[in-house]
């Protein structure tokens, strides 16, 4: 089989790459979605918040899906559910499978990454004590309550204040259990402000800042878990240590783009985002593969992921209608305080949106972009923070003579 | 019904004692205490099968293990279990090291291990680009090879099931009481007679051996703790890294797994409580300092699950082997090397058998194979389209990380030893064994879990008993 256009996930992201690439002339495009149904990880997230920015207002995350899923529908956009793609060639050859037509390749001409994240798991914390059943990471206890309808537990702790721990706190309550603590590893929480209000702070759950997890109890069930405070250094403070019991540990300690496939495809990968090196067409490192959504940085608001995605969907139909060569090559680098650009690189001579985030929480900071030591670009900021994503518009003009920009964050 | 032989624990050697002696014409059955085969100190050890140069020369441990790391390839072939040969490496730091390694190469050239040689730093750096430049010489055992300890173990006992052996898990044994002919071997709600016993209880072998008047030995769980990495690790060796054994024991591995990840560990502290599986910091802290010391670079942070297992140590220094009673066998303290060894312990059970006046013979129908469980997973694209087009569930991928169809899992599901909860489905499948951890994919192995044992999905457990993953219906509170 032979696609002019494979989108690979049919979430958010693919949705609406695939919409800005039908409006851009393509027609030969096929979305892959390994799930039954189009939407991806929307259609679990059934509280509101989902829009502000896209639509002007508060929409759930099943009514955003289907904002996007009906005009793939009236596009008449081909998509193939239950499909899972198993690899993808540096030549753009993916290998799927589904029980219909068994395992199948298709060249495409182009393809665009759409595949999202996964939660990091509780094997990855090392955290001390027993196995038992009870613990979950978040978003698997919220599709089994908001999809299945069952309750993973009635008395909880969350490790982690991630913004799918903060939306389980709340959606735990109001389902009858009993949030006892979301533990934060950081002095600050990885989630949006919003979201500690009105998922915490309106339903009087303690957040504990700079504590942990340091041990599970309970041989079959989880009975309770140990947390601690933890020094400058994220160690646990032993004399801090107390005992919560409980049924249910929710885990909401990251997300990881899932770019098994990109490596199969041998994409240049950020060590910092976890997902693919990109120019601001989102244009990875291997001509004609686009990446965008959370498989290339993880967003806060899937506002913006739809955002990106249609960037990736214009630009892959601008491949495939003029395969037009890279021009200039600006390198974007970062300082550590800033820990990572998307996109990391420019080829283009055209006005670019740079999204970044920080490592800490700072106040009364400018962002600084230089050329070398020329300040080139200066915006001052009050506050940043880890769990806000922030962007900066790098102008055509700023791009001469340039081969690399510095993105610093430095003291008013 | 009188059973020929009922062997108490469904363990590796469990597993292969009643897959040996399924072959003849017997009365075979196994009695678990768990939810599940392979569920003691099993399915939580290095997954190694070594070369035999450890074990004190003219013990049972030093026989057993030649014996069984040479029979280990046939047993996995006719099994369908992976095995692979990778080679081991005992690492030496300082002259110290290198004297210990020499007693070791002798000592292994005692106990019949082939190949055995001492390997200078040049080409141990060309075996292992990764390891550790304090490194200065190592024991190479070219014999030494790795294997899945649970699904060999699931195999066996799969094998022994099709072969007319019966399994009754949830048995707890909490006594044995002499009848005419044998013995009555009863649980807190039940009881099965057999004409022989046989004790391959593990950790709780001397409360068994006990219940027929046998005080010979005591059993120390020593706690182990292992780390596992990402499949994208399991390329940092090759062979089987072991540091040299000193009198602190012998200290952390890094090995390949069959599967393809990096198993790093095991601690080694003796402890009182049977049922502590508990991971530790200090555990962890252990592991990952000697381990670095072993080998540059291993990426920690890409550490998918941590575990502990508890080893079965006897009070005798040697594994004990023996009938202190006509019907009655001890298979006990069957440590390390007892993975290795089980195939050779299962023949000497079955000597032990033939010594006591059973006559063994052969069924004509014993089939020594079975098909291997991950077969999908290793047929060509034609071949796997063939099978899919005769059931379509192996198009439908389930676990995204490891790749697993509804398929195979279904198929699992139905194929003996038959899990009934999650844990049982992964160590079939592989199944929530990859990055993710079940993230995406255990409500959907928990729906078909449910619908093929025929109860609710609230029903369902992680491992037997009260581990339930679902307290209730949404909405049940108001």
């Amino acid at each position: 089989m032979k696609k002019e256009l494979v989108i690979i996930g049919g979430g958010p992201a693919g949705m609406s790459a695939a919409i800005a690439a039908y409006e851009s002339g393509v027609r030969d495009i096929l979305i892959l979605e390994r799930d039954d149904s189009l939407g991806g990880i929307l259609k679990q997230c059934i509280h509101n918040g989902f829009g502000l920015h896209r639509f002007g207002e508060e929409l759930t995350g099943p009514e955003y899906a289907w904002a996007y899923e009906k005009q793939v529908h009236e596009k008449g956009i081909p998509y193939k559910l239950n499909t899972m793609v198993l690899d993808i060639s540096s030549d753009k050859v993916i290998t799927a499978t589904n029980a219909e037509e068994g395992i199948f390749t298709i060249q495409a001409e182009a393809i665009i990454l759409a595949m999202g994240c996964r939660e990091r798991a509780k094997g990855a914390l090392n955290i001390a004590g027993s196995r038992p059943a009870g613990i979950f990471s978040a978003g698997t206890a919220q599709r089994l309550v908001n999809l299945e309808g069952y309750m993973p537990g009635k008395n909880v702790v969350i490790l982690g204040s991630g913004d799918i721990g903060l939306i389980m706190a709340r959606r735990m309550t109001m389902e009858g259990a009993k949030v006892k603590a979301v533990c934060e590893l950081m002095p600050y929480s990885g989630g949006l402000a919003r979201n500690i209000e009105q998922c915490l702070n309106d339903f009087d759950i303690p957040l504990k800042l700079s504590t942990t997890v340091t041990k599970i109890h309970g041989k079959e069930r989880v009975e309770g878990v140990s947390i601690a405070r933890v020094d400058e250094n994220r160690r646990p403070i032993q004399e801090t240590e107390e005992y919560i019991p409980c049924d249910t540990l929710l885990l909401s300690v990251g997300l990881i783009p899932e770019n098994e496939l990109s490596k199969s495809a041998e994409i240049e990968l950020d060590r910092v985002t976890n997902g693919a090196i990109v120019d601001q067409d989102r244009q990875t490192s291997v001509e004609g593969i686009f990446a965008c959504g959370n498989v290339l940085h993880v967003h806060d608001l899937v506002d913006y992921v739809s955002e990106e995605a249609a960037i990736a969907g214009k630009s892959a139909a601008d491949y495939i209608q003029n395969q037009a060569a890279e021009k200039i090559c600006v390198k974007l680098t970062v300082d550590g305080k800033i820990r990572y650009t998307v996109p990391q690189r420019i080829t283009k001579k055209q006005d670019a949106t740079v999204y970044f985030r920080v490592a800490d929480v700072f106040r009364n900071v400018k962002i600084n972009v230089y050329c070398g030591e020329k300040l080139v670009l200066s915006k001052k900021k009050a506050k940043v923070a880890p769990g806000e994503m922030e962007s900066i518009l790098l102008k055509k003009d700023m791009l001469d003579a340039c081969s690399e920009l510095s993105f610093r964050l430095e003291e008013e | 019904m009188m059973y020929d032989v009922v062997i108490i624990g469904a363990g590796v050697v469990g597993g292969m004692i009643a897959r040996t002696l399924s072959a003849y014409d017997l009365k075979i059955c196994i009695l678990e205490k768990e939810n599940d085969v392979a569920m003691g100190a099993t399915k939580a050890n290095s997954a190694i099968v070594h070369a035999g140069f450890d074990a004190k020369c003219g013990s049972l441990k030093a026989k057993l293990n030649v014996q069984g790391s040479e029979m280990m390839q046939q047993v996995t072939t006719e099994l369908g279990v992976k095995y692979k040969n990778n080679g081991s490496l005992v690492i030496g730091f300082n002259d110290d090291d290198r004297k210990t390694i020499e007693d070791l190469l002798e000592r292994g050239k005692q106990n019949g291990v082939k190949g055995l040689r001492i390997v200078e730093k040049d080409e141990l750096k060309e075996l292992e680009p990764n390891i550790a430049d304090a490194v200065v010489c190592a024991l190479y055992a070219p014999t030494g090879a790795i294997v899945c300890p649970y699904e060999l173990t699931v195999a066996a006992i799969g094998n022994a099931m099709d072969n007319g052996a019966d399994l009754k898990c949830n048995f707890a044994v909490v006594d044995i009481e002499k009848i005419e002919g044998g013995y009555k071997v009863v649980s807190e709600n039940a009881s099965v007679e057999t004409r022989f016993v046989i004790n391959a209880a593990g950790l709780y072998a001397d409360a068994i051996a006990a219940m027929v008047g046998d005080k010979s030995f005591t059993i120390t769980p020593r706690r182990g703790e292992y780390i596992l990495l990402d499949k994208e690790c399991g390329g940092m060796v090759s062979n089987t890294i072991f540091r040299t054994p000193s009198k602190m024991g012998k200290g952390i591995l890094v090995s390949p797994t069959v599967d393809g990840n990096l198993l790093t560990g095991p601690t080694s502290v003796n402890i009182e409580d049977k049922d502590n599986k508990d991971t530790t910091a200090e555990g962890f802290a252990h592991i990952i300092r000697e381990a670095n010391e072993n080998i540059k670079g291993i990426p920690f942070n890409k550490t998918i699950t941590s575990f502990c297992g508890l080893r079965a140590v006897g009070s005798e220094g040697d594994f004990i082997i023996n009938s202190p009673k006509q019907g009655y066998i001890n298979v006990a303290g069957i440590e390390s090397p007892g993975l290795t060894s089980s195939p050779a312990i299962a023949l000497m059970v079955k000597e032990l058998l033939e010594a006591q006046g059973v006559i063994l013979t052969l069924k004509d129908t014993y089939n020594p194979r079975r098909k291997p469980m991950h077969y999908f997973r290793e047929a060509s694209l034609a071949e796997k389209n063939e099978i899919i087009k005769k059931d379509k569930s192996f198009g439908r991928v389930i676990c995204r990380c490891e790749t697993v169809t509804e398929g195979e899992i279904l198929e699992a599901i139905r194929t003996n030893p038959k899990p009934s909860d999650l844990d049982g489905v992964k160590r079939r499948t592989r199944a929530q064994m990859g990055r993710c951890q079940g993230g995406f994919c255990s409500p959907y192995i928990m729906k078909l879990l449910a619908d093929e044992m025929n109860i609710t999905v609230d029903e369902v457990t992680k491992y037997g008993r009260e581990s339930k993953l679902i307290t209730g219906k949404t909405k049940e509170a108001f």
